[in-house]
């Protein structure tokens, strides 16, 4: 095996033996809590109905946003545990703003997810600002923020929401039809992708750009792998801590779009929370590349769905997958980092050797 | 991703000031007359009886337990956000063994499970070296998903149990000492300066308290006495401050490591326990509400140590149960403490600090005093976010005071100090 093949297979060996891990651990929960083992894998290896290949996609597009929000602060080692409160502040502001409608059509569009990604930016622009003047650690931070806005967003929707006499959901304004994002139809089902399953593609393809291909992407990496080197080279480490977070933020802000326009038009109780912890997870499944990431959202949106019918099905709690995505994460790090120790020996040998037989030459 | 603190100025945390007896004392007693002072001022009366002095207290020791097992798996150099997770398994262990076997059992189930998620938390941590804030949001989604599996499995079916809820569970037994708590009662009634108020604070310890409850409080002072007067206690407090130095001593780091975090998960899945077996009586899917969060928040208020750990839980207790029973108008009126307390500060800091740290401090404090004068109550809503919102504050403005353990959240290999 020469360098670069058994690169490539240390590269593809961490993913394998963490899903393998995660395999064998869920199946001894579910031995041990007497559920039917080969049926539960039997459901969810099965492949996907032609419905839940539009949901996996759907729910991938939700999660690539929330993990590459993740994955920005992580090149720059700064850990956004806030992604689901900002998130949440985010599309709250973009309900009532699309809700109003102030401009027609797409330019009302276009302005509600302005708001979305100035006050996602804002939200976590506080940790990054509290992290640069006063020291206080992002993790805390974001934390404590994600709490403020769950207690937040609650007040206020109360103050706007519209009162529905025919459900006991508070909800904000419904986005007028003539801003609503249209779906896209596929194998002549019903249900829609979201169309802005195209923005989460951009945002993909930007993240990418920016922090390969960049200046100061270069930045951002160098301050995240050295802060000392980073110094020496003259980056102003405080100004990449804000900009950064600032952008997390922003992303974190698109995170709820593609609900609000293509599913749910409006910001509800009901909106769905969580996916900022989610995004963690996927942003260090995907090793916070774009593809990597990309192919993360797919495997979890692939688990959730075909988990759901495991309850009517075989009478299983579908929350068992939660243990397996949650496996995953522990175990894709832990093999990341045993592969690696692995590498390094395997180079070590073969540097030695190649050592040798220069001096016997 | 270090946490909390990563010295900005780089200067060394100020000499920490030994408290005394007296001056503990003394802080207590002005505490009361401040408090009786406002209930007179403001006539909120529920600021201080004992039924909120009671509900504070069952609301702060989940907050504070969580946070004593931050404190001892911090204290011995694992950050440790997996406190949720490992309350979240507690409240379910103390549901199912505490339907099923007894109300005592369901105790012992609750440190068991925390302590399972401390010993995975410490697997992955301390043996494979894993980022301790990964391992930790692993393991709140796992311990989430684990419980919400594991109860559909236990409680569906079982009468008056369901997918996300046990039956009810037999009550732990109470103490009362009628013969001193009765009287108090009625001098708490008479609503008098400092003397009601004394009265409401012996009556709230002196009824119907359970025996959990103050085993739970004797915690605080056990992990302050092991942690700190004793050498075990030394040894695992040098592994979170030089794991390197305290492997040259010829202290087994990971066995120190791996006790704190199991000891961490334990106490963790008691106040997930507490939670379900005093607070209410029975598992419920979401009980701990962030309490874990809330713990992290009451331990770094509390600079890492026991003594500001329970002061900081009592503070965000109280606010959650001013919250939780008359609400807005009793926080109203805490907000004229915050407004006198934060003018006082910043003629305080005038002489201390500098002219633009008090300023500002001043302006905060006007601006509560105004929003005080001109409302009347707070959103309930709102209220919520206080302990949020102060962890937040004390972050921003002692965060130089606070001292967190010096290897807090860095990684240990067995050997690496070369």
């Amino acid at each position: 095996m020469n360098a670069r093949t058994s690169r490539l297979v240390l590269a593809i060996g961490a993913p394998v033996l963490a899903l393998a891990a995660a395999f064998v651990i869920t199946s001894l929960v579910l031995a041990i809590a007497g559920d039917p083992i080969g049926g539960v894998w039997g459901q969810i290896l099965s492949l996907p109905t032609d419905r839940g290949y539009i949901n996996i996609v759907n729910s991938a597009t939700v999660y690539y946003l929330s993990a590459v929000a993740v994955a920005i602060g992580f090149r720059m080692n700064l850990f956004n545990i806030g992604v689901d409160g900002q998130y949440r502040v985010a599309s709250f502001a973009a309900a009532v703003v699309a809700g109003e409608g102030w401009l027609p059509g797409y330019a009302n569009t276009a302005l509600a997810m302005l708001a979305a990604v100035l006050v996602g930016a804002m939200w976590a622009g506080i940790a990054g600002l509290l992290r640069v003047t006063r020291g206080v650690s992002e993790v805390i931070s974001t934390i404590m923020l994600n709490a403020i806005a769950t207690a937040l967003v609650a007040y206020l929707l109360r103050k706007v929401a519209v009162d529905d006499p025919g459900s006991n959901i508070t909800a904000t304004k419904t986005v007028p039809e003539g801003s609503r994002v249209p779906g896209i139809h596929a194998f002549g089902e019903e249900a829609t992708i979201y169309g802005l399953v195209f923005l989460a593609v951009a945002v993909g393809f930007m993240y990418w750009f920016v922090i390969n291909k960049t200046r100061f992407g270069f930045d951002l990496r160098a301050t995240g792998q050295s802060e000392t080197a980073a110094v020496a080279s003259g980056i102003n480490v405080k100004k990449m801590i804000v900009v950064s977070m600032l952008l997390s933020g922003a992303a974190a802000g698109l995170v709820g779009l593609p609900l609000l326009f293509g599913n749910d038009y409006a910001y509800g109780s009901t909106f769905q929370s969580g996916l900022g912890f989610a995004g963690i997870a996927i942003a260090l499944l995907g090793r916070n590349h774009p593809i990597g990431i990309a192919l993360g959202a797919l495997l979890f949106a692939f688990l959730d769905q075909q988990a759901n019918p495991l309850e009517i099905l075989l009478d299983v709690s579908p929350q068992i997958i939660k243990i397996t995505q949650g496996v995953i994460v522990l175990t894709v790090v832990i093999a990341y980092e045993v592969v690696r120790r692995y590498g390094v020996r395997l180079e070590q040998r073969r540097v030695a050797s190649a050592l040798e037989e220069g001096v016997t030459a | 991703m270090s946490l909390a603190t990563d010295a900005v100025t780089g200067a060394p945390a100020a000499p920490h000031k030994k408290l005394s007896v007296g001056w503990i004392y003394l802080g207590i007693a002005g505490v009361i007359i401040l408090i009786s002072l406002l209930r007179i001022i403001t006539g909120a009366n529920d600021l201080d009886s004992s039924g909120t002095l009671r509900a504070t207290l069952v609301a702060a020791i989940p907050i504070g337990l969580a946070g004593l097992g931050g404190l001892w798996s911090e204290r011995a150099g694992i950050v440790n956000i997996g406190l949720e997770g490992m309350m979240i398994l507690g409240t379910f262990g103390a549901g199912y063994f505490g339907y099923f076997y007894g109300p005592w059992q369901g105790v012992i189930g609750a440190i068991a499970l925390g302590a399972l998620g401390g010993l995975l938390h410490a697997v992955a941590t301390v043996t494979f070296g894993v980022d301790h804030i990964v391992s930790g949001v692993a393991i709140n989604i796992i311990a989430l998903g684990a419980v919400q599996y594991l109860a559909q499995l236990a409680f569906t079916g079982v009468p008056g149990g369901g997918q996300t809820q046990s039956p009810t569970i037999d009550d732990l037994p109470t103490i009362s000492i009628s013969a001193i708590a009765d009287p108090l009662g009625d001098l708490e009634a008479k609503h008098w300066f400092v003397v009601s108020d004394v009265a409401s604070v012996l009556r709230a310890l002196t009824s119907n308290l359970s025996i959990l409850t103050i085993l739970c409080l004797l915690l605080f002072f056990v992990t302050y006495w092991v942690l700190w007067r004793t050498r075990f206690g030394l040894r695992l407090r040098s592994c979170g401050e030089s794991p390197a130095a305290a492997e040259s001593l010829g202290i087994n780091v990971i066995r120190y490591k791996f006790m704190a975090v199991l000891i961490s998960g334990g106490l963790a899945g008691l106040a997930g326990g507490f939670l379900a077996l005093v607070a209410s009586s029975t598992y419920r899917d979401g009980q701990t509400g962030g309490r874990g969060y809330i713990g992290l928040a009451a331990m770094i208020f509390g600079n890492w140590r026991p003594g500001g750990l329970l002061v900081g839980s009592g503070l965000f207790g109280y606010t959650d149960t001013l919250r939780l029973r008359g609400g807005g108008e009793t926080i109203h009126g805490l907000l004229l403490l915050v407004a006198a307390g934060l003018v006082v500060m910043a003629v305080w800091q005038v002489r201390k600090a500098g002219k633009r740290g008090a300023f500002i401090t001043a302006a905060v404090g006007v601006v509560v005093g105004l929003w005080y004068f001109l409302s009347d109550s707070i959103p309930e809503d709102l209220t919520g976010m206080t302990p949020y919102v102060t962890t937040l504050l004390v972050l921003a403005l002692f965060s130089q005071r606070l001292r967190m353990p010096a290897a807090d959240g860095k990684p240990y290999r067995k050997g690496s100090s070369g």
